[in-house]
């Protein structure tokens, strides 16, 4: 039944026309308001950063791989930690997710467009412009060292640090601009992503029979009005502190830089959590196709995904129990951070019974999906393990932390994007890429990803603190930190790999088909890569699988939905 | 392949108005952004080492805070008046909720002037001063940008621009200035009862 043709979606006959001009295409690209247009430009542009901020930390990689090294001088050092964190977070991470968002959540819901399609394009230049402004810092910022110097106290950014007196010239100026603008852009990707999934649905595509992954942008859009917009204000804050000579954080005139630190933390915390869920998307629309399962226990996937969210809001002070907080406060976050354990546990438990009797496909995007499900169960025990306050006072400020959170954002986050990337690469480019790069990308990233991580929570335990850009050879600390270094390489050779078949695929890849992975989504009754309009008539949808009714007209799904 | 029955609950198929939906859902983020500077305000509340005070220098807006929020019932009876197609009455109450917030923005600046040139209150004589300008500021920023807002409508009121069918787009931006007016109703009395 797989390869009959669907009788929704389809394209209307027009007759292909002659290439244009090339500076007329690249011309196109820039006016676009389609939104799968823009989702890919979202994506391109993220990779950019990510290769950029993958050099950067493969060079700290090489300044600590054996003790008292000279390869990068400690102001360079304190520049890349701050701009690879900085990067990573809001460069690659927000933009690479709300891209594929873009690209994928009209054509889920069976919509033609975004709600707001011009909007939609403002928000990506707004996004590219606070990109290229940030790095702009490396030529055009004025600091401690003279010019050329990016920002390089960390990318949260403590007060008083952030001060006149401490950084002077522009540096930092770069920084929080560059963040405010950006900042708008995601806000008004947010707004767009909530506009579309409520008013925008075709008929029939009740809430709750919305896929997973839209859903999880709902609630990630609905984190991020409220995420973003602290971190706005604080940067605001310090502006004008910098500029009017205001005393926010400045400690010297009665400022607070627990104030500051509080507010980082109110936007930081939810922003994991902004960047986590939508790969929990991505998992629940991955795992069922390739298990040949329906999800299992959907309700109750929708409800531990708002109340993830919810919860997120209550737990920020869990990255300050070093402060001297009181001890009521301390008890407070380290219960409802442990809350978070209950329903990511639901939400575990879920995927794994999707997978368990399933006929299981182990191809790229799925292998990347259960690699996701070993790696977020770690970085959450972990993750348990720092909610402890004394624990935490312990390992603050360790690698043992940089550990944990690498394991969320690469061994959860990162491993679920390239298993986004190899499931809807063929319904974007209408080529398949290569599963036997696929596999080497995947084994090599995952060996990488646990020879660096793994490691790190050892030195972490060690005593390592972060932040420092070099070490004694007399603190046991040079072999892991070898060990380390080598994961990282191995890593970055396997994102090579990644790029080289994307660009291999994109010109000899196998010819993709409308639906290659037997899905059950509307995305896949589009051709691929699909036109202009989406949809040549609205879809109507009866359950949470309208290919599967369409596919099993004998045994559709809404029989058995309520 | 068979058409495939309908199943319940497809055939009336009505969402949500769009502009509504992203306004609400800007305003839930410009809620944070005043959170962030309303909790900073009251954080600081009475730290100061020096003066002044908000004693003795605030006095409280009462005609101003009069005049902002009898604006937002002006917009919504023109938001009334404009479903049922009469243009005028529309256009009359709309340029009296432009007049009323225009005369707030005038009541901010003489307060300003008074704090600035006779008190000597500036962002950067104490925390107070950054505080109060900072979270005020940011409040009359935003009905600078509601009246920009308004007059831009008033124009095309005026030149004909605008009958029925744009009632609903009305009642979005009609959303924000209830908002503006709102958020001064938490800032009145955080920083003019409360604070005082």
């Amino acid at each position: 039944m797989a390869d009959q043709s669907i009788p929704i979606g389809g394209s209307l006959d027009i007759t292909p026309q002659e290439r244009e001009p090339l500076l007329d295409r690249l011309h196109e690209w820039v006016v676009t308001v389609d939104h799968k247009r823009l989702g890919i430009l979202y994506v391109l542009y993220a990779l950019c950063f990510m290769l950029i901020a993958g050099a950067e930390a493969l060079s700290m990689r090489i300044q600590l791989a054996v003790p008292n090294n000279h390869f990068l001088p400690p102001e360079i050092y304190d520049q890349f930690f701050t701009m690879h964190g900085t990067t990573m977070v809001f460069l690659v991470g927000m933009p690479i997710l709300f891209g594929i968002a873009n690209y994928v959540v009209p054509l889920q819901i069976g919509a033609r467009d975004m709600a707001f399609p011009r909007l939609n394009a403002f928000s990506f230049w707004l996004t590219a412009f606070g990109g290229v402004l940030l790095y702009w810092s490396y030529i055009g910022g004025f600091g401690l060292y003279g010019m050329g110097n990016a920002p390089d106290v960390g990318w949260f950014a403590y007060a008083p640090l952030t001060t006149r007196p401490f950084s002077i010239g522009s540096s930092m100026d770069y920084w929080a601009l560059a963040l405010i603008v950006s900042g708008f852009g995601t806000l008004g990707t947010a707004i767009n992503i909530i506009a579309t999934t409520l008013s925008m649905r075709c008929r029939g595509m009740t809430l709750l029979r919305m896929p997973l992954f839209v859903w999880l942008m709902l609630v990630v859009s609905a984190l991020t009005l409220i995420t973003i917009t602290p971190l706005t204000a604080a940067q605001v804050m310090l502006l004008l502190d910098r500029y009017l000579g205001a005393h926010f954080f400045d400690v010297q005139a009665g400022g607070s830089a627990l104030l500051w630190i509080h507010f980082f933390w109110i936007f930081g915390h939810p922003e994991v959590y902004v960047l986590v869920l939508p790969v929990f998307g991505i998992a629940s629309e991955i795992i069922p196709v390739f298990s040949r399962k329906a999800i299992f226990g959907y309700p109750a996937m929708v409800a531990a995904s708002v109340g993830i969210a919810f919860v997120s809001l209550g737990v920020w002070a869990h990255h300050m129990f070093t402060v001297g907080m009181s001890s009521v406060s301390n008890t407070f976050f380290v219960l409802s951070t442990m809350l978070v354990g209950i329903p990511t546990g639901i939400k575990i438990f879920n995927w794994l019974a999707t997978i368990w009797g399933g006929k299981v496909r182990f191809q790229t995007p799925m292998l990347f999906c259960i690699a996701f499900l070993f790696q977020f169960l770690i970085a959450g025990l972990t993750g348990i393990m720092l909610s402890v306050a004394p624990w935490d006072w312990q390992l603050h400020n360790s690698y043992f932390v940089i550990a944990h959170f690498h394991y969320v954002l690469v061994g959860a986050i990162v491993f679920n994007i390239f298993a986004a990337i190899y499931y809807w690469f063929p319904k974007v480019t209408g080529k398949m890429l290569s599963e036997t790069l696929g596999k080497w990308h995947f084994w090599l990233f995952l060996i990488g990803f646990h020879l660096t991580f793994d490691t790190m929570h050892f030195v972490g335990i060690l005593g390592m603190p972060r932040s420092i850009y070099t070490y004694e050879a007399n603190r046991g600390w040079g072999t892991l930190n070898f060990i380390i270094s080598v994961g990282a390489f191995i890593q970055g050779i396997a994102v090579l790999i990644f790029v080289w078949n994307v660009i291999r695929s994109l010109r000899k890849g196998k010819e993709a088909g409308n639906d290659p992975w037997d899905a059950w989504t509307l995305e896949w009754a589009t051709p691929s890569p699909p036109p202009a309009y989406n949809f040549a008539s609205d879809p109507v949808v009866h359950s949470r699988r309208p290919l599967w009714d369409i596919k099993h007209p004998d045994d559709p799904d809404w029989k058995y939905e309520s | 392949m068979s058409a495939i029955p309908v199943s319940p609950g497809a055939e009336d198929w009505e969402l949500p108005s769009r502009g509504k939906v992203a306004m609400l859902s800007l305003l839930t983020g410009e809620t944070a952004i005043f959170t962030i500077f309303v909790v900073g305000y009251i954080f600081y509340l009475g730290r100061d080492i020096s003066g002044p005070t908000p004693r003795q220098v605030l006095d409280i807006p009462v005609f101003n805070t009069i005049c902002l929020l009898s604006s937002s019932v002006t917009i919504w009876l023109s938001e009334r008046q404009i479903e049922r197609g009469r243009i005028k009455a529309f256009a009359a109450l709309w340029a009296l909720t432009l007049a009323l917030g225009i005369e707030f923005l005038i009541g901010t600046w003489l307060e300003w002037k008074k704090l600035i040139f006779v008190d000597g209150l500036t962002i950067r004589t104490n925390l107070f001063g950054t505080t109060f300008y900072s979270l005020v500021g940011l409040h009359a920023t935003h009905v600078v940008i509601g009246a920009i807002g308004l007059t831009l409508i008033l124009i095309f009121t005026l030149t004909g621009h605008i009958n029925e069918s744009h009632t609903e787009r009305i009642q979005v931006f009609a959303l924000y200035w209830h908002f503006v007016d709102a958020v001064w109703v938490v800032v009145f009395t955080v920083v003019y009862i409360v604070g005082r």
